[in-house]
């Protein structure tokens, strides 16, 4: 990835194109080259950023700069004033009126680059992952080697708290402060855990990452292991990874036969070694207490907390459980200090976040980025915009246990602070964005039966509360439903996130909650009018 | 395989790698590396790397060196292979099947030319 130190975005939206945006564009790659700004500046056409008066735009970052309306002859002007030289260019920025509305998260994103930022990914696909020759070479295994020899548990602690980091698979709760638990309970025999049971549909980053890079996590597990004191680890990976557990089997065999594994750890006292654990295809085994269970070979049912793992967990012993990406992200603040680690993403959740970007979009895929970036840049930069040219109705984050974003919060930086003052949840990372020919009681209905269906059946709410509210959800999108089943959906959705014990029944009211938030209307035409306004669902009458 | 037991170690090891690495890049040797992640792999990633494999074979090739890697998120390019021929900048291609492949090898691995319809600008 080259270095930048700026980022131009030219609009591409239909009003701009007719209005020369691809002149305009095809005049910026000639002019950043006649000035030489190659290797600085990267070039982006975007999707739709939002108000058309006075397109085509052009934004310039980190200053965050919008000029418009461009045309193809201001542009030699434009790359010498502000690109060359540094300064505005005087008389091109879009008037005043422009920063407000849809494109006010620019003055946001002022100082900051919305680059693609690579921490975790940073050798995926660069290395050969069968090769710790390789690993080695991109720096690997030195933060182990420092963490051991240089650095005592505690200031572990403090530079991972320093830095920030929180916990990606969803929750976000502080990293440093989860290790300090562990090391302060008390017992002598503890572990650790890598929690690779990737089940929510749509996310594959954590695949990725052991696919592309399995050394990685395990120098983490070892330096997590000798922080809170622990000498054995499992990573819990889910059965369908079947490449991903071959490279990780080869890498731990690699990582004990030079030492890093084993007795006498770069030649100190600590001692370390790790275990695979196949799942066996159970969404609720991501679940910490329910992959404990798992592991200990029952049946895999989240355990009544408190007490929490990380002082009665695996075998009843203070245990570490910790996501894949979450790992990835130790080595590099390890060895680049934690105020490097302050520099991306915002003061509430530094660092970066794998994202999956799939659904309507031109391109899907996979991005890091650093936090706070929002989701219509991840649309218009990442995507490319929305296939053909429609308008974004929803995102849904995070595979199943995440929230329903509408359009209007799309503006909302990304960040768990953000997230959770505007009522909804990150989750692990996946962006299903939809179109407005997706159904939002079609959508609800899909994720329900997923949930119903991946309920352990420990407890009642999750049990009978998922399969109800399916059967409601069904009804109406059959066109018999009744006024009288949306107080019974939202009691439904508040008794699943007040009374469930573990975390699947306590985000399964979420789509819920959030069709009956932002989406109301077009619930209530499925049952006022029997019309489903996309054509999505039946509508056929039949009543379960 | 050595045992590392002390941060010289590591620091020996890494730099006994990177020779080994030079060593090729100096004498000119072309590096093909294949994604092969999971998504690369569905995309059809092994015919692409056994089509590379048997050209290399079939036309005795020499000074290739094939390697795996896994997945840089363009999930939707796959499969994916990135020639890098002594210490050119990497060219990054996509859509690679086991005719583009072999076209690859024949033009830019050997005649230096990339395939300019594939390429992927990064």
């Amino acid at each position: 990835m080259k270095a930048i130190r700026s980022m131009v975005l030219v609009s591409s939206d239909p009003v701009s194109i007719e209005r020369g945006a691809k002149e305009v564009y095809q005049a910026l790659q000639r002019e950043i080259k006649e000035f030489d700004l190659e290797n600085e500046i990267s070039l982006t056409m975007v999707g739709d950023v939002g108000r058309h008066e006075a397109s085509p735009l052009v934004i310039i970052y980190p200053e965050a700069v919008i000029y418009g309306p461009v045309k193809e002859g201001d542009v030699h002007f434009l790359v010498e004033e502000h690109l060359y030289k540094g300064r505005i260019a005087a008389g091109l920025q879009a008037p005043v009126r422009e920063l407000s509305g849809k494109i006010a998260w620019l003055s946001a994103r002022k100082g900051t680059l919305p680059a693609e930022q690579r921490i975790v990914l940073e050798r995926a696909g660069i290395i050969d992952p069968d090769s710790i020759d390789d690993y080695i070479i991109h720096d690997g295994y030195q933060a182990l080697a420092k963490a051991l020899t240089q650095m005592n548990p505690e200031q572990i602690f403090d530079t991972l708290e320093k830095a920030g980091l929180r916990g990606r698979g969803g929750a976000g709760f502080p990293t440093g402060t989860k290790w300090r638990f562990v090391k302060k309970a008390s017992g002598t025999k503890k572990y650790v855990i890598c929690n690779a049971d990737e089940s929510e549909p749509g996310t594959f980053k954590d695949r990725l990452i052991l696919e592309g890079d399995p050394h990685a996590i395990i120098e983490a597990l070892a330096i997590a292991a000798y922080a809170v004191g622990a000498d054995e680890g499992y990573i819990y990976i889910r059965g369908e990874y079947t490449l991903a557990q071959q490279r990780l089997h080869r890498a731990i065999e690699q990582a004990r036969e030079i030492g890093f594994l084993g007795e006498n750890i770069f030649g100190t006292e600590f001692k370390f070694d790790l275990h695979i654990h196949s799942g066996a295809g159970a969404y609720i085994c991501g679940e910490e207490t329910a992959l404990i269970e798992s592991i200990e070979g029952k049946r895999g049912e989240p355990r009544a907390r408190p007490p929490y793992p990380t002082t009665n967990g695996l075998w009843d012993k203070p245990t570490l459980v910790n996501n894949v990406e979450t790992l990835a992200n130790v080595g590099p603040i390890l060895r680049n200090g934690a105020q490097w680690y302050r520099s991306f993403g915002t003061p509430s959740s530094p660092g970066t976040k794998v994202y999956t970007i799939l659904g309507k979009t031109n391109v899907t895929g996979l991005i890091e980025v650093p936090m706070g970036i929002t989701l219509r840049e991840v649309i218009a930069i990442y995507g490319k915009g929305i296939k053909d040219e429609k308008p974004f109705k929803l995102a849904q984050t995070g595979g199943s246990s995440g929230s329903i974003i509408p359009a209007s919060l799309q503006d909302t930086p990304m960040d768990f602070d953000s997230f959770a003052k505007a009522g909804v949840a990150l989750g692990s990372g996946a962006l299903l964005i939809c179109d407005e020919d997706t159904c939002v009681v079609d959508l609800a209905k899909v994720l329900l039966n997923f949930f119903r269906k991946e309920s352990c059946g420990k407890c009642t709410p999750c049990r009978i509360g998922n399969q109800r509210a399916y059967e409601i959800l069904t009804n109406i999108s059959e066109g018999t439903g009744a006024l009288s089943d949306l107080t019974d959906l939202a009691l439904l959705s508040d008794n699943l996130y007040q009374l469930s014990n573990c975390g699947l029944g306590q985000t399964a009211g979420a789509p819920i909650r959030d069709i009956l938030n932002y989406f109301r209307a077009e619930v209530e035409a499925h049952i006022r009018l029997k019309v489903c306004p996309t054509g999505v669902c039946p509508m056929s009458g039949k009543r379960i | 395989m050595t045992t590392i037991k002390s941060l010289e170690d590591l620091k020996k090891a890494r730099e006994e790698a990177l020779r080994k690495r030079d060593a090729k890049v100096a004498s000119g040797t072309a590096q093909v590396i294949v994604g092969m992640g999971t998504c690369g792999i569905a995309a059809g990633a092994r015919d692409t790397m056994k089509a590379i494999l048997d050209t290399i074979e079939k036309d005795g090739l020499n000074g290739i060196l094939v390697t795996q890697t896994g997945c840089i998120g363009l999930c939707e390019k796959e499969p994916i292979v990135q020639v890098i021929i002594g210490d050119q900048p990497k060219v990054t291609y996509g859509k690679v099947d086991s005719e583009v492949a072999k076209k690859i090898l024949k033009d830019h691995v050997i005649n230096g030319k990339p395939v300019a319809d594939h390429v992927i600008q990064m």
